[in-house]
């Protein structure tokens, strides 16, 4: 039996154990995790320290696996947003608006430009709040928690679009195949438009903050780096892997959802290190907010929903009084709704990366087998190859950079 | 695309012969089947040939289909990516149903490491060569497999819910 195969407990008492005899070393274990409050979620990771330095570790994961992918197997179609939205629940509409378009693609639905256009900034919106997040929290966990108690309140204000948009707000199951709900309210622009004002001089400040700022480069620039050549091969997307040079972004590789209408840039960074990560983030954080609004100057009139009466729910007010929209609602809530034998596969960029769904669809109301492609759960598996020979604190400023989402992580 | 399908194909098949088949465009994916002992010959060779280029493997991850034939009774599928020339690839290899094994590809990339452990949690797909193959989402302790087909999802004592009435058997679910 190799030895990777025990318990990582087991396997370093026996390094400790000889350390001990060869030198007189005083190794020891540290349990970082599963409820540490610098990991933001459930996950442990078992190292083997030298004094406050890190010689190995090996991470555990599941500890809030929902067995998403079996439940999808069990579920017609549109109940699935709700499985996604728990995943990476930082960003849930960009995994919403991903499942719908893997969906669309499976059907071949066309949806109007006006849904694409409105899904690219609900997307952005969710980006901005995303790596919000991510870049405030880095600054709290090296120290310096003003910064995301100044930002965070902007956090709420997109969680407050969301709510007008859908009603919900952190886990939104945001959207309909073919397009959303209903129409997005003038209220809705409104606080757009507030968000898009208030915003940008407030994040100018936050990276006024840190990005120069000595003990935070000092803490931050050289810690957890990793190589292009070793991101790839770990499976990195998203902003991670553009720290580290790779300008690979699924919305201009492949563009889904009108994105190639629009312009804006792929912030890359150069040593793939935890300063590189922050100032990627932040820097994308401006091109979403140009991309919004490039989206709502260009917003197109039309429709908010395609013409698709066999998978898009009528209007309650027909439904009452016309037989046809009752039979059509009945067999949609139903999951009685024709679907093609096919296999597709969708990625789209979200927060962390490419969120990919591999769908198979055997004709039933349910999906055959439905994969979700992860980003956090498969570059995570770097994180003990980025840490090894580092001090215990570069440890948490690295995993706080990755921006690791436990329910990603876990499905 | 400067990467024609026909030129994937026609590449593979001189290397290959009869270990790849069952070409064909699905959607934007074209899709091929490779025989389970040659996945570490064919994907090597797609990674580093100079025109193939494919560098990234996007996403691994098992399928049960009980149905088929006892040789096909589970799937592997490999999803790979030539970022210079923006192509992507989906690769089936299928399994025997009694004794799910096929070669570790941990050797050409990194990432597969966990997706495997994966696949091994949900499915018994044994992957040889794999470095820590143990159970990773799920607790080590336990015996079954749960994405198989037979798995059932919800408690089987239950009746507070009888599916039949809602025109619903176990062949439609």
């Amino acid at each position: 039996m190799s030895d990777l195969l025990l318990s990582p407990e087991h396997r370093y008492a026996k390094e400790i154990e000889k350390r001990r005899n060869e030198d007189g070393s005083e190794l020891s274990i540290l349990n970082l995790g599963p409820t540490h409050p610098a990991t933001h979620g459930i996950f442990q990771n078992i190292l083997l320290m030298d004094g406050e330095r890190i010689l190995d570790g090996e991470g555990t994961v599941g500890y809030i696996h929902r067995a998403f992918e079996k439940i999808a197997e069990n579920r017609p179609f549109y109940q699935i947003t709700v499985l996604t939205d728990r995943m990476n629940y930082c960003s849930a509409p960009i995994n919403n608006m991903g499942w719908w378009m893997t969906l669309e693609k499976a059907l071949g639905i066309e949806v109007p430009k006006r849904v694409q256009y409105l899904r690219v900034i609900i997307m952005e919106l969710a980006r901005i709040a995303d790596h919000i997040i991510c870049s405030s929290v880095m600054g709290v966990d090296t120290g310096a928690l003003t910064g995301f108690l100044y930002v965070f309140q902007f956090r709420e204000k997109i969680y407050e679009i969301y709510e007008e948009i859908c009603g919900a707000r952190l886990t939104t199951n945001m959207g309909r195949i073919g397009g959303f709900e209903r129409e997005w309210s003038p209220e809705a622009f409104k606080k757009i438009d507030a968000f898009l004002e208030e915003f940008p001089p407030i994040w100018k400040e936050f990276e006024n903050l840190l990005t120069r700022n000595r003990i935070f480069m000092d803490r931050t620039i050289g810690v957890g780096a990793i190589s292009a050549e070793k991101a790839i091969s770990y499976g990195f997307t998203g902003p991670n892997l553009r720290a580290a040079g790779v300008d690979y972004d699924v919305r201009v590789m492949q563009p889904y959802s009108s994105y190639e209408d629009f312009e804006f840039n792929i912030p890359v960074g150069k040593h793939g290190d935890t300063y590189d990560r922050f100032c990627v983030r932040n820097a994308e954080v401006w091109e979403s907010l140009s991309i919004i609004r490039q989206a709502l100057a260009k917003l197109p009139e039309g429709p908010f929903h395609a013409d698709v009466p066999d998978y898009y729910l009528p209007p309650k007010d027909e439904v009452y009084h016309n037989m046809e929209a009752l039979i059509y609602h009945f067999k949609i809530v139903m999951g009685e709704v024709p679907v093609p034998l096919t296999e597709v596969y969708h990625p789209v960029e979200g927060g962390n990366g490419e969120v990919g769904f591999y769908l198979i669809t055997d004709g039933s109301r349910t999906p055959y087998r439905l994969h979700f492609r992860r980003p956090c759960f498969i570059y995570y598996q770097a994180y003990n190859d980025m840490v090894r020979g580092q001090m215990l604190s570069d440890a948490i400023a690295t995993l706080s950079s990755l921006n690791v989402i436990a329910g990603e992580l876990d499905a | 695309m400067a990467l024609e399908t026909s030129v994937i194909q026609k590449k593979l098949i001189e290397n290959f012969g009869l270990k790849v088949s069952d070409f064909f465009q699905q959607h934007d994916i074209f899709t091929f089947e490779v025989a389970s002992d040659s996945i570490v010959e064919v994907m090597k060779f797609l990674r580093d040939d100079a025109t193939l280029r494919f560098n990234f493997l996007t996403d691994l991850c098992g399928i049960h289909y009980p149905d088929y034939e006892k040789e096909r009774q589970f799937a592997v599928v490999y999803h790979m990516h030539n970022w210079m020339d923006n192509v992507r690839i989906r690769i089936k290899c299928y399994l025997d149903g009694d004794k799910p094994e096929i070669d570790s590809v941990t050797g050409l990339f990194l990432s597969s490491n966990w997706q495997e452990r994966e696949t091994y949690d949900f499915y018994g797909i044994i992957f040889k060569g794999h470095p820590q193959l143990k159970r990773i989402l799920n607790m080590d302790e336990m015996t079954s497999f749960p994405l198989r087909k037979e798995f059932p999802m919800e408690d089987s004592g239950r009746t507070d819910k009888d599916d039949r009435f809602f025109g619903r058997t176990s062949q439609n679910c």
